[in-house]
């Protein structure tokens, strides 16, 4: 690796690189008398407020295919919410398709800065990237088969987007190196994996059990993926640290 | 080390010129960098956003004046962009921010002291106890919404404490007017601390009206909105003091001196030796561009530039702590309040003031920088670390 994650420096952030400032700072701000007595829970008071208005992220799309339309009908009139099922579909699509882009982001990491011990090869990212390709695709038609919209963004997609805003900020950044990316690909990965999961079980619960079975063999690549980038992580934390990789490193 | 504007020619304007990759340079570091380079990021990126706004206004006004204007601003909104961009990208939106208050409170501060008349002066510090609540009220949400430390953007340089509270900086439009200098008998100094101090605010107002929308929650939204209109009021306040009769020309020229002013002042504190080339670049620039104006001064105006520049540079801004002028003009002066062009002591604004009913009006639902530092006193590491000795103090003695 040309560059580690934690060299020493002059970091500024600090209380004690300002020490004598510092001790000026804590006294004004004790002599500093807020103007409105209370705490932090006026912030969710107002933010209750708001919430009673009753606002929402936005809508699952009406599924555009006479047949779409007439199961979502059908399992509408049985009491069910088969609009669940193509917003959580909506969701793995959209992550799939973002992963299939952070893991472009992590192979120039790696042309950049190398491996280590322990580390990813370059077949082994671009094993993980076609995989998730392979995801989105078989999402896609998915969707499709159920007559619902695959170009359309759910509730479910914006949402895990914006809880996940930054990984895609961390790979793009010029500033970080392969072993940070990892970091950022593991928070990705556990989400995916409970993603793949739920979904399972929601397709086993509106009778897709072929949509199941090949769901399922998603899951197990996405498994592999998650002790993959788990075992690469440790073992470039732990390299950089000068800890004993193979003590530490989880068991694969 | 004084400037002499006249025999520094600088780079021509025809030399001033930019590719992508050098408007796009490697930003400075939110952790090991010094707050006061972030704060002359800010406080550049304000100028040249100012230089770029008042061009575009004065094309809209002189016909003579549209070629010209057209060929300066292009690099003046090169030189914001190169600037702008300097800024990392793991700064959020309210890091960014407190990085602004801090500009609006330490530059502020030091034109104060500067200041030779005593009235602008007087401005100054009044606007600069509200800024300065700026900065505590945004910490406290920053505290509160992400879990994280103010100090760590303010480096210990700035006190984190209510000033004129904001609930109460609400004021009626005709309020925040001030009388301007006269422009044949004002300092240069003076002319230029106005230019600079609207900047700085109008850069500040764009801002938070830009990245409010942007947050999640409903009190983050309403403290943007509630501070964003408390810049437009300062926007209106520190461009009433400049001498409307000035001629756009005339204005354009105090612009240029203002801006190389700016970052001569820059140049001389810089400790990051990348921007410091940067500062120095851009000072060679603005002389090219103050040059160019001075010789339209004069074939268009027929007038002599040194009427209206100094023949060299006044002391620069001092980019370090006022903690200690900060903190006098606080416990004199907190409770002044605007009575037309006037400040009084709050005692003596009369019942149902103007400006008592506008505050009255928007505060009326409740005051959302009121709510986000309800009880906030920042401790470092923020105010968790006092709940944590709180729970370590009890009976149980251990964190629950």
């Amino acid at each position: 690796m040309k560059t580690t994650s934690s060299d020493v420096g002059f970091n500024r952030t600090g209380l004690q690189t300002s020490a004598l400032e510092g001790e000026e700072a804590i006294e004004g701000a004790r002599q500093g008398i807020p103007s409105s007595p209370g705490d932090g829970s006026g912030i969710l008071a107002v933010r209750a407020d708001y919430a009673a208005e009753g606002d929402r992220l936005g809508t699952v799309p009406i599924p555009g295919t006479f047949k779409g339309l007439f199961t979502t009908t059908k399992e509408l009139l049985k009491g069910n919410k088969p609009t669940v099922f193509i917003d959580k579909l909506g969701e793995r699509l959209a992550f799939e398709r973002t992963g299939v882009r952070l893991y472009e982001g992590a192979l120039a990491k790696f042309d950049l800065h190398g491996t280590w011990p322990g580390g990813p090869s370059r077949e082994q990212l671009e094993g993980i990237l076609r995989d998730e390709l392979s995801h989105f695709f078989l999402l896609r038609e998915a969707m499709e088969a159920l007559g619902a919209d695959p170009t359309a963004m759910t509730p479910s997609a914006d949402l895990v987007a914006v809880t996940s805003k930054g990984v895609p900020e961390v790979l793009a950044d010029p500033r970080t190196n392969l072993v940070q990316c990892l970091e950022a690909l593991l928070v990705a990965e556990l989400t995916d994996n409970d993603g793949w999961e739920l979904l399972i079980t929601l397709a086993r619960g509106v009778g897709q059990d072929a949509l199941a079975a090949r769901f399922q063999l998603a899951l197990d690549s996405e498994a592999d993926h998650l002790l993959l980038v788990r075992r690469w992580f440790t073992a470039g934390v732990t390299g950089e640290a000068g800890v004993r990789p193979e003590v530490t490193a989880p068991a694969f | 080390m004084a400037l002499d504007l006249f025999k520094e020619k600088g780079v021509q304007l025809d030399r001033q010129v930019f590719t992508w990759k050098d408007l796009v340079q490697r930003p400075y570091s939110k952790l090991d960098d010094d707050a006061f380079t972030r704060v002359r990021v800010i406080l550049m990126n304000g100028i040249e956003s100012e230089a770029v706004r008042f061009q575009h206004a004065a094309a809209r006004f002189s016909r003579r004046l549209r070629e010209p204007l057209a060929l300066v601003r292009r690099v003046e909104h090169h030189q914001q962009t190169l600037i702008n961009w300097l800024n990392p990208p793991d700064q959020n939106a309210i890091e960014t921010t407190l990085g602004f208050e801090q500009v609006a409170i330490e530059v502020t501060a030091s034109v104060a002291l500067k200041e030779p008349d005593p009235y602008l002066a007087a401005t100054y510090r009044f606007g600069m106890l509200e800024d300065f609540d700026h900065l505590y009220r945004y910490s406290a949400l920053y505290d509160r919404l992400e879990g994280k430390d103010p100090n760590n953007l303010i480096q210990s340089y700035s006190d984190i404490r209510p000033g004129r509270p904001t609930v109460v900086e609400h004021r009626h439009p005709l309020d925040d007017l001030r009388r301007p200098y006269d422009m044949r008998t004002a300092a240069p100094l003076s002319k230029i601390h106005a230019m600079l101090i609207t900047a700085a605010e109008h850069q500040t107002h764009d801002y938070y009206m830009t990245v409010g929308p942007m947050f999640t929650d409903p009190v983050a939204r309403q403290l943007y909105a509630e501070i964003a209109s408390i810049e437009e009021q300062h926007v209106t306040q520190y461009e009433s003091l400049s001498d409307p009769d000035e001629s756009l020309l005339e204005k354009w020229l105090l612009h240029e001196v203002m801006e190389v002013y700016c970052y001569h002042s820059c140049l001389a504190y810089e400790s990051n030796p990348r921007i410091k080339a940067i500062w120095q670049r851009f000072v060679d620039y603005e002389l090219g561009q103050l040059h160019f104006v001075m010789n339209l001064f004069k074939e268009l105006e027929g007038r002599d530039p040194a009427e209206v520049l100094p023949a060299s540079l006044p002391e620069p801004i001092a980019f370090k702590s006022h903690r200690e002028f900060v903190r006098r003009v606080l416990s004199q002066e907190v409770d002044l309040r605007s009575h037309g062009t006037e400040y009084v002591d709050k005692a003596e604004l009369p019942p149902n003031h103007r400006s008592t009913l506008v505050a009255q009006q928007l505060n009326s639902e409740g005051s959302p920088s009121e709510v986000a530092a309800a009880g906030y006193q920042w401790a470092p590491g923020t105010e968790l670390v006092k709940r944590i000795e709180g729970a370590v103090g009890t009976a149980a003695g251990r964190i629950q």
